[in-house]
């Protein structure tokens, strides 16, 4: 710290940037004392229960709550739609309940009287022809052509069409969305404290202050820990706005949180898309023209997968793409863990490994031959991928494993390979962190951030206990309160970067400011002055130690905010990776095993190398899940979302995940570059590597996702799935 | 349009005891088994409610004398009643996700598919028990060190679930861990971890 610029410092001068440091929360996490929004219990709360719709179309034509309201113990009813209003999917909230305990909220929901007139619905995503039938579809979403795609297919050594596809899947949090809201009628604090389940801390305060007519500072959101959201718990939401109401009414604590089965149909879902593609190659396995038509749907608005980011990764000097949306009654979609990307790269990496069969390529040559056809986005990643498709062909032993399609051998247990690669951007936003000194040697920083288990909490205590020269049980990190500075909304796979570059920045003008004050008292360079164990040195000379020289601040700590995103290093953007499945199948049953995932991942500079890998485990089996089990079931008769419970909605569990292999890819060029955030990219080419290998293994492509045991067989047997 | 009622108790629907009745050849397997549990539950139902009784539970070695409806699961009593929140909720009626894991009796149980009414008497540790102050369980302590866990809503009933399984198992192999602690369900991808962390306190004989 010879000179003072903001910037990482050296890589071999790390204590504990780069390492695998366990997580602060953890003995809370694992003890049961981390407590979440569904665990809030406070003098008097209520208990909330809903009432839906199970109807997939329907109009409400009575409704009557007062026999709810006549039940001893329930306290009020709150109305999300009323007389005449529609409902637009099986699961669509229409009332709730509170009570004093939750199973008199439940008497009461049954005793609401209501009565609906069913209209015709479609929640058919996959059938095209029957949606267009029942003029359910958004034609030309995306209609554009780029080229001569046809006198490119018609030219080419190699032409592949082929059918694609991956069903909706749900959020699925484990804690449902949910808030459990105080109204203060007292003239202390703010008027309504809203312990909500939420991604974001900082912003949905004045999402509640709008709905009730109070100041954005009369609300306080606080979210220590939250039970998963995937990108779908950045809004305040109706059922946060009724728990809040309720709390008015009946001046009690009202919690409110979503039923299992509304948590996996109402708030939130991934869109679905089915493709048909044609792909024109050379002999070289350069492709010349791409062609697509898909389709999809993301729930009442008609919409499906981005068109615009068709094909992924690569772009190709021909290219038509055409997008057809369904306006379905089914649940609606929010951003899941990356949008658009894993069905992107699940129609896109399928296509191209279906050519590469057909060339007789190993698909790994198939990527290298076309990287110079990245699009303008994976362009900067330049040589990226060609270095990870090694690094992953390695760890995987690919060219000792690798038989050509369908090659496997006899027996009825087959046995391949896949590979598909990603994006994504990641780049840091707007963000703040508040970092303070005291005269005790504490050291702080608080953000309005949240930890979504991605180890946010973690990562700033270990950019602030770094940048002071402190082990890190030496240094307090606050996080899960909209009364910090604020933090942005965390999706995207922007927060590691935000909050540590803030972090890191505050911390730097905190300990020089504390310098300045031992350069004075010692009468020395404070610009020579560095942290580190715990003390102040000059060159390798001990001034003091960390705790003398924070005597020195007195009674007025020393308070520095930090910014982000600033254009100084601290952070980068844009990220690659590449992942590879070696699968067994049973031609027999059509069960699918995982034997070895490998994933070769960037993200620039890593902090916290323990969970960065864990966020590449958990994007691996999240892959795992949407590739083989993992979808929302639409019963096309009653409209109804048959398999909205724990039991029948397809997870892995620990026994079908095989053996992951995690490699962070982080020569020094990706430590110079600065931060990245990783929590979408791991999860986008799982269901792509994990399909291809399938597709090695037996020689039949099984076209859409998950690949289920009857999928699987009815693939086998030549039909479609 | 009531669809509750007759998802519940209308003629639609059924409850444990009639199928059990039903069901015939299957439940003659398992009669032996159920046969007391069935006996306590009917002399249970037959004397109790419907409004609020009397309930003793015998929680991480402490009795707890509670007033609670004759309906309400092991679940919400832990955690309404004693805010025993390490019991997580899924909120899930109809199966369950494991986050609910507590031990009674040595075996690991969801508190959601038992009536607090049902388990009196019996010894109902929670995940609570496994810490005091700084001093933890080892499975806990492995969790940590593992990284076995991510948003964490999962991690207790985990937690226990692997509790159980290792007192069972002290010397449990990995192919025993992956069925034994099939049970539980973790959203964000953690197996991994826990993996790991079982192994090792396996490979050790025991915690």
């Amino acid at each position: 710290m010879a000179e003072r610029t903001v910037s990482w410092g050296p890589r071999a001068s790390n204590k504990l940037i780069g390492t695998e440091t366990t997580r602060l929360d953890g003995v809370d996490k694992a003890s049961g004392s981390a407590k979440y929004t569904a665990d809030m219990n406070q003098e008097g709360t209520l208990y909330a229960r809903l009432l839906t719709c199970k109807h997939a179309s329907a109009k409400i034509t009575r409704i009557n709550v007062e026999p709810a309201k006549k039940i001893a113990g329930v306290h009020t009813v709150y109305l999300f739609k009323n007389e005449g209003d529609d409902c637009n999917w099986d699961g669509d909230i229409v009332a709730a309940v509170a009570a004093e305990t939750a199973d008199i909220a439940e008497d009461g929901v049954r005793a609401i009287e209501v009565t609906f007139e069913e209209h015709p619905h479609v929640v058919d995503e996959q059938d095209l022809d029957a949606a267009r039938k029942a003029e359910a579809t958004k034609e030309g979403i995306v209609d554009r052509t780029v080229g001569d795609p046809d006198k490119a297919i018609a030219e080419a050594d190699v032409v592949h069409e082929g059918y694609y596809g991956i069903h909706t899947i749900s959020h699925m949090c484990l804690e449902p969305h949910g808030a459990h809201c105080t109204w203060n009628n007292g003239d202390d604090g703010p008027k309504l404290t809203a312990r909500h389940s939420t991604q974001a801390v900082s912003t949905t305060g004045a999402q509640f202050a709008t709905k009730f007519g109070l100041d954005a500072t009369d609300v306080r959101v606080i979210c220590n820990f939250i039970g998963g959201g995937f990108g779908s718990k950045f809004a305040a939401d109706e059922w946060g706005w009724a728990a809040a109401q309720m709390s008015k009414d009946t001046g009690r604590p009202v919690r409110l949180m979503l039923d299992r089965a509304t948590e996996l149909k109402t708030p939130g879902t991934r869109p679905s898309g089915f493709a048909k593609v044609t792909l024109a190659a050379k002999k070289n396995g350069l492709i010349t023209a791409w062609k697509s038509h898909h389709w999809g749907t993301n729930g009442p608005q008609g919409g499906t997968i981005d068109g615009n980011q068709m094909p992924y990764v690569f772009d190709f000097e021909n290219k038509r793409v055409e997008v057809t949306g369904i306006k379905t009654n089914c649940g609606p979609n929010r951003a899941w863990r990356a949008p658009n990307h894993p069905q992107l790269c699940a129609i896109t990496d399928t296509a191209m490994t279906d050519l590469a069969a057909k060339l007789k390529m190993d698909p790994i040559d198939l990527y290298k031959a076309n990287l110079g056809q990245l699009d303008k986005v994976a362009q900067e990643n330049g040589d990226l991928y060609r270095a990870q498709l090694d690094r992953a062909a390695e760890l995987m032993e690919w060219n000792k494993k690798f038989h050509a399609h369908g090659e496997s051998g006899g027996g009825s247990v087959k046995r391949g390979l896949g590979v598909a690669l990603h994006r994504w951007g990641g780049q840091s936003v707007k963000c703040e962190a508040d970092v303070r000194l005291f005269e005790d040697g504490a050291a702080q920083v608080s953000i309005g951030s949240q930890d979504l288990g991605t180890g946010t909490r973690t990562v700033i205590a270990m950019v602030l206990a770094e940048t002071c020269g402190l082990p890190i049980e030496k240094v307090t990190a606050k996080l899960g309160s909209s009364e910090y500075v604020y933090g942005n909304p965390s999706g995207g796979s922007i927060t590691v970067g935000s909050v540590s570059g803030g972090t890191r920045r505050a911390a730097l003008a905190a300990v020089w400011k504390l310098l300045d004050k031992v350069a004075a008292k010692y009468e020395l360079d404070g610009k020579s002055l560095t942290v580190g164990n715990e003390a102040v040195w000059s060159g390798d000379k001990k001034v003091c130690s960390w705790k003398d020289a924070c005597r020195l601040i007195g009674s007025v700590p020393i308070s520095e905010v930090g910014a982000s995103p600033l254009d100084d290093g601290l952070t980068s953007k844009l990220v690659g990776g590449v992942q590879m499945a070696d699968v067994s199948v049973d031609t027999d049953t059509g069960i699918v095993r995982i034997n070895k995932m490998v994933a070769v991942q960037d993200c620039g500079l890593v902090i916290n190398e323990m969970t960065a890998k864990s966020q590449v485990y958990g994007g691996l089996i999240m892959g795992i899940a949407y590739a083989l089990s993992e979808e929302r079931i639409m019963d096309n008769k009653s409209g109804r979302y048959i398999n909205a419970d724990m039991e029948n909605y397809r997870l892995p569990r620990i026994g079908d995940i095989g053996e992951l292999v995690v490699e962070m890819y982080q020569p020094d060029s990706e430590y110079n570059r600065g931060v990245v955030g990783l929590g979408e990219p791991p999860v986008i080419s799982t269901g792509a590597a994990i399909a291809n290998a399938v597709a090695n293994a037996t020689g039949v492509r099984v076209p859409v996702l998950p690949m289920t045991p009857k999928r699987v067989l009815d693939a086998l047997k030549g039909g479609q799935a | 349009m009531r669809e509750h009622e007759q998802q519940r108790n209308g003629p639609g629907g059924f409850n444990r005891r009639d199928f059990l009745k039903g069901s015939g050849a299957v439940v003659a397997a398992t009669a032996i088994a159920t046969a007391e549990q069935e006996a306590q539950a009917q002399k249970a139902a037959a004397v109790q409610g419907p409004g609020k009784v009397d309930v003793t539970l015998t929680v991480n070695g402490k009795q707890h004398k509670l007033s609670i409806e004759p309906r309400t699961t092991l679940l919400d009593a832990l955690r309404d009643q004693l805010n025993l929140t390490g019991c997580k909720d899924d909120y899930d009626t109809t199966s369950c996700s494991g986050s609910d894991t507590v031990i009674i009796d040595g075996k690991a149980v969801y508190a959601s598919t038992r009536l607090a009414i049902e388990v009196q008497g019996q010894k109902i540790q929670t995940v609570e028990s496994l810490r005091d102050g700084d001093k933890i369980d080892e499975v806990i302590a492995g969790f940590v060190k593992h990284d076995a866990m991510q948003c964490g809503f999962c991690t207790p009933g985990f937690v226990m679930a692997t509790r159980a399984f290792l007192n069972q198992k002290p010397k449990a192999t990995l192919e025993e861990i992956q069925s034994g602690l099939g049970g539980n369900i973790c959203r964000c991808g953690t197996y991994k971890g826990i993996t790991a962390c079982a192994l090792e306190i396996a490979k050790k004989g025991g915690a």
